[in-house]
C-alpha cells in the first residue's frame, strides 16, 4: 500500500484521470448539523480533509468533536449536511458499509477473543480466504510489534500493548480513512510520547488518512498535518499547527492554543503595516497588522510568553535595529523553573501581570532574575498578534 | 438516527414474542379477575354466573354485562373476617420489613466490609439459600420450632423453660418464617448499594472530623437509601398476599389475606369472592408496585 | 484514625457470625436429621439412609418428583428465550412504543403476591377451556421466570461496555450480527444464570402451581405441601436434603463457570 503511494506521487497528474490528485479531498463535511434534543453538537460544519492526511480535531471536551468523529464512523447521523466520501455521500450509510473504520478511545477490545481474533474479527467479515486472513493477521502483528502474543487476551496485555491491538484491528481492513477516538488518552505520559511518534511514522508508511479526536494540543501538535480546533460544534480555525500557534485567527484559538499574554485596547494610530494600539494596562503596544483589523478599533494584542524577552537594561543592541521596540518596564512577582525553560511572571507598571518564558541554555543561572527584580520585559511588533476582542 | 437506533429495528422485532407472552398470560388474566370478582358465585363448572358466550350472540352478551354487580365488593366491607384479615395483612408485612431492615443492614454492611476477595463468596452464601425451596426452609423451621424439637430441648436443657414453650402455630413462629426466608432479599440490594460506596467517603469524611459512627449516619446510610427503599418493597409487597408462611407456620385464629384467597377459592370454592379479594390485594399493593417498578426501571436503565 | 473500609470491626463481624448462622443452621439441622435412624423425628436413632430408601419407593412423590423437573426444565427452556429477548429489546430496542406497559409487566411479577397470579392464570385457563395439567402449569411457570430472566439479562447488558457493539459494527457486523459476534459470548453467563434461576424457581414454586394444575398432576411442593401440613416425617427430610444437594451442585458449578468467563471481563450477575 506504501508502495502504491510511493509510484502514484511519480506519476504524472495526466496518466490516470480516476485517480484522484494527491490534494484532492477524500472527504467533504458539508454544512452538517448534529442536535441531541436541544443541544447543539455540531453546528453547520464544513471541512475537508485531504488524502494521506493526517488530520486532527482538537478542542476542550464537549465542543463536538467525538460527536463529528462517530458521524464519520457511522454511529450517530447527521440532522442535515452532508458527509461526501470520495464524492460520494455516506450519511446514510450504515457503520459496517462504510470503508472507514475506527479505534476507539477505550480500545473496546473484544475481552473473549485473542489478540488474532481481534485483529481478523473485521477480515473475517469482510469474507476473505482463510489464509489470506492469516497473512494480513501476522502483518498487521508485525505491523504494531506484537509478534509473540496473539494468542493472549486482551486483559493479559499491557495498556500501550491493547492501544496496538486496537490499532490493528481498525488497520487490518485497509480503511481509506482511519478514525482515532482520543488514542493514547489511557496511556501514561512516556509512553503516549514514544507512541504518538510511532503513530506519524505508520500513517506515513501506510499512507492511510487519518482523523485524530484528541483534547491534549501538544499531541495534536506533534502528530498532525493540520489541526482543526473546535469549539461549540463550530470549527474555529483549521490550520497548520504552526499557524495555529503563530497565527491564530481568534482570542479563543490563541488562549486555547499554548500560553499567551493578551492585552485588550483600543488602536491609536496606523502607520503603514504597524499599529500602536493603547492597551489599558500595559501601556502603548506597537504591533505588526498584516490583516487590518477593519473599522473595529476595539481590539486585543497577543504576545507569547517565549517571544517576550527579559533584561535588565532594556533591549540590546539588535533589538534596537527593529525600531519601534515594545519596552514594558515592571517587578517580577513570580518564577518558575521547569527544567528546559524558566517561567517568569511580571507584573508591569502600568498593572498588567506579563508571563515570559526562556530557555535555559546555560547549566549555571547566569541570565536568570529572581522575583522583586526590576526588569524590562520587550518583544518585537513582529512578534505580536492582533486580533478582534 | 444515533447509535443507540441502529439496534432499534432488530430489537423491536425481538419485544413481539416476549410482549404477546406476557400480555396473554399476565395482562389479560386480570381482566378475567376482575370480571369474575363481577360475578355471582354458582353450583356449577365454572363455579360462577354469568358466563360470557360468544356464540351466544350479543344480546346475550349484554344481558351477562347487566348481571355482573359490586355484591362481592359489598361483602368483602361489610365483613368483618374480609377486612381484619387485610389490616392483618398489612401490619404483618410492615413488622416484617422492619425486623428485615434491622436484621438485613448489619449484615449487608458487614459484608460490603469485607475484604474485596471475600465478598463474593459472602454474596453466595447469601444467594444460597434463596435458590433452596422456601417450602424446605419453612419446614426446617418446623423441625425445629415444634412441641419436641431442637429449641425446646436446648431451653430445657439449659433450664431457661420448666415446660415445653408452644413455638408452632403461633406468630412468633411466623414472623421468625417471614424474616428467615426474605432475609436475602432484604440484604442484596442493599449490600449492591453499599459495596459501590467509595471508601474514600468515608475517609473523608473522618478527614473533615466525623467520628465513625457520625461517618454512617452521615455519609453511609443517607447514600444506602436507594437500596433500603428496594429491599423494603422487594420485601414488604410479597409478604402481604403471602400465603404459604402464615399457613404452616401461624395459628388459625387470624389469617392473613392471602390465606382468606386461598380458602375462598380452593375450600369455598367461592371464584367471585376469591377474585373480588385478588382485587384488593393488588388495589392495595397498587402504589408500592408502582413506586417499585420505577425503581427497577431506573436501575436497569439508568446505565443507558 | 478511622477504621479503613477493609478493616472490620467487632459489630460488623457479630453482624456476619450471626447473619450466616441464622441463615445455615435451620438447614443444617435438617440435613443431619435427614439421616436420622430414629422414626420419631426428634429423637436421634443414629445414621441411617433409611428416609432415602423410603423416598425412592414412594411411587407418588416420584412422580410428583418427575413432574416438576419436566415442568421445570420446559419452563426454564422457555423463559430464558423469551425473557432473554425482553431484556434486549429494553437494553437496545430505545423507546419503542408501549415499552412502559412492557417494562411494567416484565417487572410487576418479580413482586406480585403469588396468589394474584396464580388466580388470575387460572382463570384465563379455566376460560380457554384449556385442560390442565403440564402444559399449563409450564405456561404459568414460564411467565414468572421469564421476568427474572429478563432482570438478570437486562443487568448484564446493560454493564456492557457499548462500544463493543460499535467496534463489531465497524469491522462490518451489521447490528444483528455485531449483537451475536461481540455481546452474545458476553452475556451468556447471564443468560446461563437466568435458565438455572428458571429452573430453581419453577421447582420451588407451590402457590400458583397449586392454581394451575389439575387433578392427577402434582408437582413435588405439591406433595410435600400435602405432607408438611399433616407433620414432620423424616421421608420429608430426606427429599429436602436431596434437593438442596442437588441445588448446592448446580450452584458451584455454575460459579466455577461464572468465574472461568469473568476472567473475561466482568463477573457474571450470579442472581
Amino acid at each position: 500500500m506504501a508502495e502504491d503511494i510511493a509510484n502514484s506521487g511519480t506519476l504524472p497528474d495526466s496518466v490516470d484521470t480516476r485517480l484522484p490528485p494527491k490534494d484532492a479531498p477524500l472527504l467533504r463535511i458539508d454544512a452538517v448539523e448534529k442536535r441531541f434534543g436541544g443541544f447543539v453538537a455540531v453546528d453547520e460544519l464544513s471541512l475537508e480533509i485531504r488524502t494521506g492526511e493526517f488530520f486532527a480535531l482538537l478542542g476542550p471536551s464537549g465542543c463536538g468533536k467525538t460527536t463529528l468523529l462517530r458521524m464519520l464512523a457511522g454511529f450517530e447521523s447527521p440532522d442535515r449536511g452532508r458527509i461526501l466520501l470520495n464524492g460520494q455521500d455516506i450519511a446514510a450509510v450504515l457503520p459496517h458499509q462504510r470503508p472507514v473504520n475506527m479505534m476507539f478511545q477505550n480500545y473496546a477490545l473484544f475481552p473473549h477473543l485473542s489478540v488474532a481474533g481481534n485483529i481478523a474479527f473485521g477480515l473475517k467479515r469482510a469474507g476473505l480466504p482463510g489464509a489470506e486472513i492469516a497473512d494480513r493477521v501476522a502483518e498487521m502483528v508485525a505491523l504494531v510489534k506484537l509478534e509473540g502474543l496473539e494468542k493472549r487476551r486482551p486483559d493479559q496485555l499491557s495498556g500501550g500493548q491493547q492501544q496496538r491491538v486496537a490499532l490493528a484491528r481498525a488497520l487490518a481492513r485497509r480503511p481509506q480513512l482511519l478514525l482515532l477516538d482520543e488514542p493514547l488518552a489511557a496511556l501514561d505520559k512516556k509512553l503516549r510520547e514514544s507512541t504518538q511518534l510511532e503513530l506519524m511514522a505508520l500513517q506515513r508508511r501506510l499512507g492511510t488518512t487519518f482523523v485524530i479526536v484528541t483534547h491534549d494540543q501538544e499531541e495534536a501538535m506533534t502528530m498532525a498535518d493540520r489541526i482543526g480546533v473546535m469549539e461549540s460544534g463550530r470549527l474555529e480555525q483549521v490550520a497548520t499547527p504552526r499557524q495555529l500557534y503563530e497565527a491564530p485567527v481568534s482570542r479563543w484559538v490563541a488562549e486555547f492554543v499554548g500560553d499567551i499574554n493578551i492585552f485588550e485596547g483600543t488602536v491609536e494610530a496606523r502607520d503603514g503595516g504597524r499599529l500602536t494600539i493603547a492597551t489599558r494596562d500595559a501601556g502603548a503596544i506597537v504591533a505588526a497588522a498584516p490583516r487590518q483589523p477593519g473599522e473595529t478599533t476595539r481590539i486585543c494584542v497577543a504576545i507569547r510568553p517565549e517571544k517576550v524577552r527579559l533584561s535588565r537594561r532594556g533591549p540590546v543592541a539588535d533589538a534596537v535595529e527593529i525600531g519601534a521596540i515594545n519596552r514594558l518596564e515592571g517587578v517580577v512577582t513570580d518564577v518558575s523553573y521547569l527544567g528546559g525553560l524558566t517561567g517568569y511572571t511580571v507584573k508591569l507598571d502600568d498593572g498588567a501581570l506579563v508571563r515570559a518564558s526562556m530557555a535555559n541554555i546555560a547549566r549555571l543561572d547566569i541570565d536568570s532574575y529572581a522575583a522583586g527584580q526590576r526588569v524590562v520585559a520587550w518583544f518585537s511588533p513582529d512578534d505580536c498578534v492582533v486580533l478582534e476582542r | 438516527m444515533s447509535a443507540r437506533r441502529i439496534f432499534t429495528r432488530p430489537a423491536r422485532i425481538a419485544v413481539l414474542a416476549p410482549y404477546l407472552w406476557m400480555a396473554l398470560f399476565f395482562l389479560v388474566p386480570f381482566g378475567f379477575v376482575v370480571k369474575i370478582s363481577l360475578s355471582q358465585t354458582a353450583i356449577a363448572q365454572p363455579p360462577y354466573l354469568p358466563v360470557f358466550d360468544l356464540a351466544a350472540g350479543w344480546s346475550a352478551i349484554k344481558a351477562a354485562f347487566v348481571a355482573l354487580s359490586l355484591d362481592n365488593f359489598r361483602l368483602l366491607v361489610s365483613d368483618n373476617l374480609y377486612v381484619l384479615s387485610c389490616l392483618r395483612s398489612v401490619i404483618v408485612a410492615s413488622v416484617s420489613t422492619a425486623i428485615l431492615l434491622a436484621i438485613g443492614y448489619p449484615i449487608a454492611y458487614g459484608m460490603a466490609r469485607l475484604p474485596k476477595s471475600w465478598q463474593p463468596l459472602a454474596m453466595m452464601l447469601v444467594i444460597v439459600p434463596f435458590w433452596t425451596s422456601f417450602l424446605i426452609r419453612i419446614y426446617a423451621w418446623i423441625n425445629i420450632l415444634q412441641h419436641d424439637g431442637l429449641l425446646n430441648k436446648i431451653l430445657l436443657a439449659l433450664h431457661v423453660v420448666a415446660a415445653p414453650v408452644v413455638w408452632l402455630s403461633t406468630d412468633t413462629a411466623m414472623f421468625v418464617g417471614i424474616v428467615y426466608s426474605y432475609l436475602p432479599f432484604m440484604i442484596l440490594p442493599l449490600y449492591a448499594t453499599l459495596a459501590k460506596l467509595q471508601p474514600s467517603l468515608l475517609e473523608a469524611a473522618a478527614d473533615l472530623g466525623a467520628s465513625p459512627r457520625r461517618a454512617f449516619w452521615l455519609v453511609t446510610f443517607p447514600l444506602s437509601l436507594p437500596g433500603v427503599g428496594a429491599g423494603v418493597l422487594l420485601c414488604f409487597i410479597p409478604i402481604v398476599g403471602e400465603f404459604v408462611i402464615p399457613d404452616l407456620l401461624a395459628g388459625s385464629d387470624s389469617i392473613m389475606i392471602g390465606q382468606t384467597l386461598w380458602l375462598e377459592f380452593f375450600t369455598n370454592r367461592d371464584w367471585p369472592v376469591a377474585s373480588a379479594l385478588a382485587v384488593v390485594l393488588l388495589a392495595l399493593l397498587l402504589l408500592p408496585l408502582l413506586i417499585y417498578e420505577r425503581l427497577q426501571r431506573r436501575q436497569l436503565e439508568g446505565a443507558q | 484514625m478511622a477504621a479503613r473500609a477493609s478493616r472490620l470491626t467487632r459489630f460488623n463481624i457479630a453482624a456476619l457470625a450471626l447473619g450466616f448462622a441464622f441463615l445455615y443452621l435451620p438447614i443444617v439441622i435438617l440435613v443431619i436429621y435427614s439421616f436420622n435412624a430414629s422414626k420419631l423425628v426428634t429423637v436421634w436413632g443414629g445414621w441411617s439412609l433409611r428416609w432415602y430408601g423410603d423416598f425412592f419407593n414412594d411411587q407418588a412423590m416420584l412422580a410428583a418428583a418427575w413432574m416438576s423437573l419436566r415442568v421445570a426444565l420446559v419452563s426454564a427452556t422457555a423463559a430464558t428465550l423469551l425473557g432473554t429477548l425482553a431484556a434486549v429489546a429494553l437494553s437496545r430496542g430505545g423507546h419503542f412504543r408501549g415499552r412502559t406497559l412492557f417494562s411494567g409487566m416484565l417487572y410487576a411479577p418479580l413482586v406480585m403476591p403469588e396468589v394474584i397470579t396464580g388466580l388470575s392464570l387460572l382463570l384465563l385457563f379455566v376460560a380457554l377451556d384449556a385442560e390442565r395439567g403440564f402444559w399449563t402449569v409450564t405456561i404459568a411457570h414460564t411467565t414468572l421466570t421469564m421476568c427474572f430472566v429478563a432482570v438478570v439479562v437486562q443487568s448484564r447488558l446493560g454493564s456492557l461496555d457499548r462500544s463493543l457493539e460499535e467496534a463489531a459494527m465497524d469491522l462490518g457486523c451489521d447490528p444483528v450480527r455485531a449483537f451475536f459476534a461481540a455481546t452474545v459470548p458476553l452475556i451468556w453467563p447471564a443468560v446461563a444464570a437466568g435458565w438455572m434461576l428458571a429452573c430453581a424457581l419453577s421447582l420451588d414454586d407451590l402457590v400458583i402451581a397449586s392454581f394451575t394444575t389439575g387433578p392427577g398432576s402434582a408437582t413435588l411442593p405439591i406433595r410435600i405441601y400435602s405432607e408438611v401440613r399433616l407433620g414432620v416425617k423424616p421421608e420429608i427430610n430426606a427429599i429436602c436434603t436431596l434437593i438442596i444437594g442437588v441445588v448446592t451442585l448446580v450452584i458451584v458449578a455454575a460459579s466455577l463457570a461464572s468465574k472461568l468467563s469473568s476472567a473475561r471481563g466482568e463477573s457474571a450477575a450470579p442472581l
